[in-house]
């Protein structure tokens, strides 16, 4: 009976292959679970998500925008300014020339040659055909070079034990984060920001989001109505945040 | 008549214990920081959203730039077939190895999520300098197994010299592929020049040399091994012309980031007016780094190996400050986000001069990561025959047979 179970050198190496090429390769064969794809269909390529900033309506004092940003994405912080996240600030910036002071809210700039994503090692930062530039948070393995290579200071690191999450955010300590258009409005059907909502209930209406394929998009009209220009022209990076009045 | 045989580390016992307890505990020190810096998560540490990457990286970075350039006297060996070398090179692919591991362990250890290093080894982006650096990296350890084994076996030797040239050629790739980790980076005034690479090969041969001539002479203290008057002079050479390499190419990095208009104000923050990174470049990079070292060897007209010592010792405080430099100020430096425009006010300290103080944890893990490095260097070399030492020719037998 002993020889019928008898295990041989070669039918050793060759179950031992097929089950580690098994356990191996068998993920690759079902699609990877994408981060933020839409729930009820794919993301379209003709939809181009895009947000113009009119910097003369943005109220000096105000933080609707910031504010509903920390609510919408459960951004609370720990009372440690240089380490908490903040995925939109307001600057106050004065004119060289002139002197005239004005406050810009700065958010990712969602690039359409991203940096961050040029040099993400796992490909974590990436970029949606709809132009969202976002991080896998199931990838991201803090190396932080994206937060090195963003020219605008758009993204933060979560430097520790996250403990009030949304579900609609997920974050995690250990990876990086940025502004992701609020990917989870957009791809639940609502087509708007919690930053730009904010900004319309204050009335000052300086954020306007939208589709750049839709003509009326509430972009496209910004867009039209004042010349909107790319911060940094200088690295060709094609932002999809532009701002007017600057 | 003499000869040359290779020989396992001849140290006490006790002393090799002490050793290698002594460097177990500052390895089990940095592992315990990086755990807790992992469970607690980065603000334990002086790194923050404005300095992404601290003094890990300042050490990992050294580490990895010594391990491409202490494969020098390999390479001097194996490519340019200079005989005097030989005996010398098994050790030198042996520190290589060490350095390199040890630089990768604090890299690792220091990411935000160390837990998925199995994402980095399986997910690449290859427009990523960082996903090439890691097939670099680790295709260069496995290079040197594969050099080292065709220097140590003699049933392979024929094979060390391809061996060599291609470690050589590798790691020429792989220090280019680390400088062009700051190289590529567009968007900060300190990096994004394609002269870091040549920078950073350039300050491995002379970091390199010097660490090489710094374990030899701590291995020397224990054991005679082989090391001519010829070599020591060599490298003297050696560490006088990678001197002026480096103060060139150094000169070269500012001289064309002076040129380049908008990079002018990080000029003068780096030159005049950045405080400690202004001191720390000076005093650190340039005078104790490079200038003082060449005075010493210039004025030595004995030559003597005493001068040497002094400038190795003053080229490593140097090459950490470099890195300081390199790695710290370039980030400190605030982002030029508007260029018509002065930031007056930010929650995110924009318009600052950011300052960074490592903790204990950092340093910790830096410190585990040098020791992890030694522990190497120190198995190696007590349990395979990496040391030539010359002994007159009827005793090679019976030392050989002793060691065996």
């Amino acid at each position: 009976m002993s020889t019928d179970i008898k295990l041989t050198r070669r039918g050793f190496i060759v179950k031992s292959i097929s089950v580690l090429s098994t356990v191996y390769f068998i993920p690759d064969l079902f699609a990877p679970a994408q981060a933020a794809k839409p729930l009820h269909e794919e993301v379209k390529s003709d939809t181009k998500w895009a947000m113009s900033i009119d910097v003369d309506k943005c109220a000096s004092g105000c933080t609707a925008c910031v504010d509903a940003c920390v609510e919408e994405n459960g951004l609370y912080g720990f009372d440690r300014p240089e380490t908490d996240s903040q995925w939109i600030r307001k600057l106050t910036i004065k004119d060289i020339k002139t002197d005239k002071v004005k406050v810009v809210p700065m958010l990712c700039q969602h690039c359409e040659n991203p940096p961050c994503c040029d040099v993400c090692p796992t490909g974590a930062s990436f970029r949606r055909v709809d132009g969202i530039v976002m991080v896998n948070q199931h990838t991201c393995i803090g190396c932080r070079y994206c937060m090195m290579a963003c020219p605008f200071k758009a993204r933060s690191f979560v430097h520790e034990n996250l403990t009030e999450q949304v579900t609609t955010a997920p974050r995690g300590k250990g990876c990086v984060e940025s502004c992701n258009f609020c990917v989870n409005r957009i791809d639940h059907g609502i087509p708007t920001t919690a930053c730009e909502e904010a900004c319309m209930k204050e009335g000052h209406k300086a954020i306007s989001f939208g589709d750049l394929s839709d003509p009326n998009s509430r972009v496209n009209k910004a867009l039209k109505i004042k010349q909107n220009r790319r911060l940094r022209a200088d690295l060709s990076l094609k932002q999809r945040v532009t701002y007017s009045n600057i | 008549m003499e000869k040359i045989i290779f020989r396992k580390f001849q140290i006490e016992s006790k002393t090799f214990w002490m050793m290698f307890f002594g460097l177990g505990f500052f390895i089990l020190v940095g592992y315990l920081c990086s755990h807790y810096m992992e469970t607690e998560g980065h603000y334990v540490t002086g790194m923050n959203n404005q300095i992404v990457w601290g003094l890990p990286h300042i050490f990992a970075v050294l580490l990895i730039v010594i391990a491409s350039g202490v494969l020098n006297i390999a390479s001097i060996s194996s490519v340019f077939d200079k005989k005097l070398y030989k005996p010398l090179a098994p050790l030198s692919a042996l520190l290589a190895m060490a350095f390199l591991i040890s630089g990768l362990a604090i890299l690792v250890l220091d990411l935000g999520r160390p837990d998925r290093l199995i994402v980095a080894m399986t997910t690449y982006n290859f427009k990523s300098i960082f996903a090439w650096n890691i097939f670099l990296y680790s295709g260069f350890a496995g290079i040197l197994a594969i050099y080292i084994w065709t220097m140590l076996d003699r049933n392979v030797k024929k094979f060390s010299r391809p061996a060599g040239v291609f470690a050589f050629t590798w790691r020429i790739v792989l220090t280019t592929g680390t400088g062009s980790i700051f190289g590529f980076l567009i968007s900060r005034e300190a990096y994004g020049t394609a002269i870091l690479a040549p920078l950073f090969i350039i300050m491995s041969l002379l970091y390199g040399t010097v660490v090489y001539f710094l374990i030899v002479k701590a291995i020397n203290y224990f054991q005679k091994t082989l090391f001519s008057e010829e070599i020591l002079q060599n490298l003297r050479k050696l560490t006088l012309l990678f001197l002026f390499a480096n103060l060139y190419f150094l000169i070269l990095y500012h001289v064309t980031n002076l040129y380049i208009s908008k990079h002018l104000d990080f000029e003068k923050f780096i030159l005049l007016d950045g405080g400690i990174y202004t001191i720390a470049f000076w005093v650190g990079q340039v005078v104790i780094g490079l200038l003082l070292p060449l005075f010493i060897l210039f004025r030595d007209e004995n030559k003597s190996e005493s001068s040497l010592m002094s400038a190795t010792l003053l080229i490593l405080v140097g090459s950490f400050l470099a890195m300081y430099v390199i790695i710290i100020a370039g980030q400190a430096y605030p982002l030029k986000i508007f260029t018509n425009y002065e930031i007056l006010e930010s929650s995110f300290y924009d318009n600052v001069i950011h300052t960074y103080i490592p903790t204990i944890w950092e340093l910790g893990l830096g410190l585990g990561g040098v020791a992890l490095s030694l522990i190497i260097v120190l198995i190696g070399i007590a349990n395979l025959d990496f040391l030539p030492t010359i002994i007159k020719s009827p005793e090679a037998k019976k030392v050989a047979e002793s060691d065996s």
